[in-house]
């Protein structure tokens, strides 16, 4: 069979959807995901093909959500559930942070918590308030979650079956800026991106960019724009752990690096690349690192939203101050 | 005694308060008329129906302002007018609103001008900055989250020994929400003055009343926690009025908080961002479309001759006029990006500061 070009939504749907088919521990649950398929369609036409039992809406509380979740997990189920919206992981962090990541550890590995989030994430769709936050540093900061944001269709059909197969709760980022952008070639066999490898999109000798979920198309916009320039891209896919070798390496290659992140910038994903830079590749440097991130101030509504998320603009006066 | 309401309507029994039918007619029970206070005048009911058409009208205006990319996701309000308007009217200006987000005509009828409202759903946060001597807390987007700040504001209120009222909105599906069960049980606890209203419209997005809880009715629940509940037709204007009215009286004189539950119907999509098609029986719809509160209204007004085709036609061409000029107005309110920053803290933080400086700096470049 000839392998479809699916869109992000697409690519998702086809691996809950084919992981379900394989294994009958799966469960997914959460608000609106069964008759209406999601708000975002992600879950659509599954409750049809697996029944009111597997795939099911519930009462409307993430926490919930989360905490049902983990106790099924440890009875045995795998649940991979969504949470509606970025801003409303907040009502289930308690449940994630104070349960989900620590159950291994509090019973010494006797009892764990296979689950995964599904999290809408980011902003660029002008929705309402709290649809547009960036949580990687909230998720990231959890010892015991694992964090992946896939940017492509094909990284996302891997890297959540990836996911569900991880033995670690893990939260699953799903750029929504990119959900219908890009089609792409997903394979209909079975495969995964393992969590923890990121992915050089293009290499180059100049300067390194990571970027990762939503941003990265933005910065592959501003490469297109600077042939001029050797750029090696990586899209980091898994936030945390991070492919630490990767970001070494390239960094190393080139001596220059640039940090795109949608979050706002003190203490997130960016500030701990940066940090681990710093601390095993200072002197491959050339030129002082470049941050691009969200200022530290709430999300704006939808009017200002773009004065907020980090743009193209942004990201090459970076490339070009990293250049000096 | 108004507050027996509670008991002579208690939810575990099945009961729904009820004034007036969906054809306009009034209740002959004598219980229900006893509890009818002299002030519902069918002059009072005619401008109510007058505030109801304008809050109709500007929600419609709004769901057209996103449909031609004016306005972004909007939450109409359209089947609840009647909640909004009977809670609004029992309110006094000094007491406080904490709505969550499907509250347009309560909020405006609490002070908050229409042009805010507009602002607010065009995407602008000055949009939730109402006029000084307006108490309404800016809308709550988490489901579930702003009733405690209700019941907090409420035993602020007792503490300070005021006759002031916190009221607070939420939907039927809030009612999940860990939050709201910490709200009515901390009202139980502290008595505070605050008025619950779940606006019960039987969805919450795709899921139906019934996936959300077991529980016959919302208000039983209240019972749990100690505090009186109602179910109140949320279609009928009177019965709003009336329960609103008696349970803001109790809070008032320092008496705790009730919790009613207004049993209505969301007649249009969730919001301009879904399409109810998918997962709601047209059927349903119909079912609900003759309780509309509008509709009871006009019929009880018509059979006094206080309501005509020639008078709703009147009315409306005057309040298309008067919401085309708020149109006009909040589309005029220009966004400044230094806002963005500025309410942060009370006082910039040094990183802030330049961050500001910054962002301000990259937008005089890029335009
Ligand atoms: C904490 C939280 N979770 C999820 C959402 C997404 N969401 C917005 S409205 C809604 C349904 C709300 O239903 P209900 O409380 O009945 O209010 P209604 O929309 O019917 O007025 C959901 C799930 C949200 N806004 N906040
Ligand atoms: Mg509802």
């Amino acid at each position: 069979m000839e392998n479809p070009k699916l869109n992000i939504v697409e690519a998702v749907n086809l691996a809950l959807k084919q992981e379900m088919e394989r294994d009958p521990s799966i469960l997914i649950f959460g608000e609106d995901v069964g008759k209406d398929g999601g708000v975002f369609r992600v879950t659509d036409k599954l409750q049809d093909q697996f029944g009111e039992g597997r795939v099911f809406d519930s009462p409307l509380g993430e926490s919930g959500i989360a905490g049902m979740a983990i106790g099924l997990a440890m009875y045995g189920f795998k649940p991979v559930v969504e949470v509606q919206f970025d801003g409303f992981y907040q009502q289930m962090l308690d449940q994630m942070l104070q349960h989900a990541a620590r159950m291994r550890n509090r019973s010494r590995g006797r009892y764990s918590v296979p689950m995964v989030v599904r999290v809408p994430s980011g902003g660029g769709i002008k929705a309402l308030e709290h649809h547009s936050e960036s949580i990687e540093t909230y998720v990231a900061h959890t010892p015991g979650l694992k964090v992946v944001y896939p940017s492509t269709p094909y990284d996302a059909k891997g890297l959540l079956l990836a996911a569900i197969r991880d033995p670690d709760p893990v939260i699953f980022m799903e750029p929504k800026r990119l959900y219908r952008a890009i089609k792409q070639e997903v394979p209909l066999e079975d495969y995964i991106v393992p969590i923890g490898v990121a992915n050089v999109l293009q290499e180059g000798t100049d300067l390194t960019v990571i970027a990762w979920g939503g941003m990265v198309r933005e910065v592959q916009k501003v490469i297109a724009t600077l042939p001029h320039l050797s750029i090696e891209l990586i899209d980091l896919r898994t936030i945390s752990p991070f492919d630490e070798p990767a970001i070494l390496a390239s960094v190393q290659k080139t001596g220059r690096l640039v940090i795109i992140q949608e979050a706002p910038k003190m203490f997130g994903p960016g500030s701990e690349i940066a940090a681990l830079v710093a601390e095993k590749a200072l002197y491959s440097l050339k030129a002082p690192i470049q941050r691009v991130a969200a200022p530290d101030i709430t999300v704006p509504y939808l009017k200002a939203e773009h004065w907020y998320i980090p743009d193209v603009f942004q990201i090459e006066q970076a490339i070009q101050a990293a250049m000096v | 005694m108004t507050q027996d309401i509670f008991s002579q309507f208690n939810p575990l029994e099945g009961k729904r308060f009820q004034v007036m039918d969906e054809n306009g007619n009034i209740s002959t029970d004598p219980t229900v008329a006893a509890l009818r206070p002299a002030e519902v005048t069918d002059d009072f009911i005619k401008q109510a129906y007058e505030k109801m058409l304008f809050m109709k009208m500007a929600d419609q205006k709004a769901n057209n302002l996103q449909r031609t990319g004016r306005m972004g996701t909007y939450a109409s309000i359209r089947g609840q007018e009647a909640t909004q308007a009977g809670t609004a009217l029992a309110m006094q200006r000094t007491d406080w609103l904490v709505p969550a987000f499907r509250e347009l005509g309560v909020m405006w009828m609490h002070g908050v001008p229409m042009e805010n409202m507009y602002v607010y759903w065009m995407g602008n946060e000055i949009g939730s900055l109402p006029p000084p001597d307006v108490n309404c807390i800016p809308i709550s987007i988490a489901v579930g989250s702003q009733m405690l700040h209700a019941v907090g504001l409420g035993m602020g209120m007792k503490k300070k020994k005021e006759t002031k009222v916190a009221v607070t909105f939420f939907g039927d599906g809030a009612t999940s929400e860990g939050d709201f069960h910490e709200a009515m049980n901390c009202a139980g606890v502290f008595q505070p003055n605050t008025v619950f209203i779940c606006q019960n419209n039987q969805w919450a997005i795709s899921v139906p009343r019934s996936y959300q809880t077991k529980s016959v009715t919302i208000a039983q629940k209240a019972q749990a926690y100690g505090i009186p509940g109602i179910q109140v037709d949320g279609n009928d204007l009177i019965a709003m009025y009336v329960a609103t009215k008696t349970a803001i009286d109790r809070a008032r004189r320092g008496e705790g908080a009730t919790l009613i539950e207004a049993y209505t119907y969301r007649l249009g999509d969730h919001t301009t961002s879904d399409d109810a098609k998918k997962y709601r029986d047209p059927a349903e719809v119909e079912l609900w479309k003759p309780k509309d509160p509008m509709i009871r209204l006009q019929k009880y007004l018509a059979a006094r001759n206080l309501w005509s085709q020639a008078y709703e036609d009147e009315l409306v061409a005057r309040y298309e006029k008067e919401i085309d000029v708020i149109v006009e107005k909040s589309q005029s309110v220009q966004y400044n990006p230094a806002d963005i920053f500025d309410y942060t803290y009370a006082q910039l933080t040094p990183h802030l500061i330049e961050q500001r400086t910054e962002f301000l700096t990259r937008l005089e470049i890029q335009s």
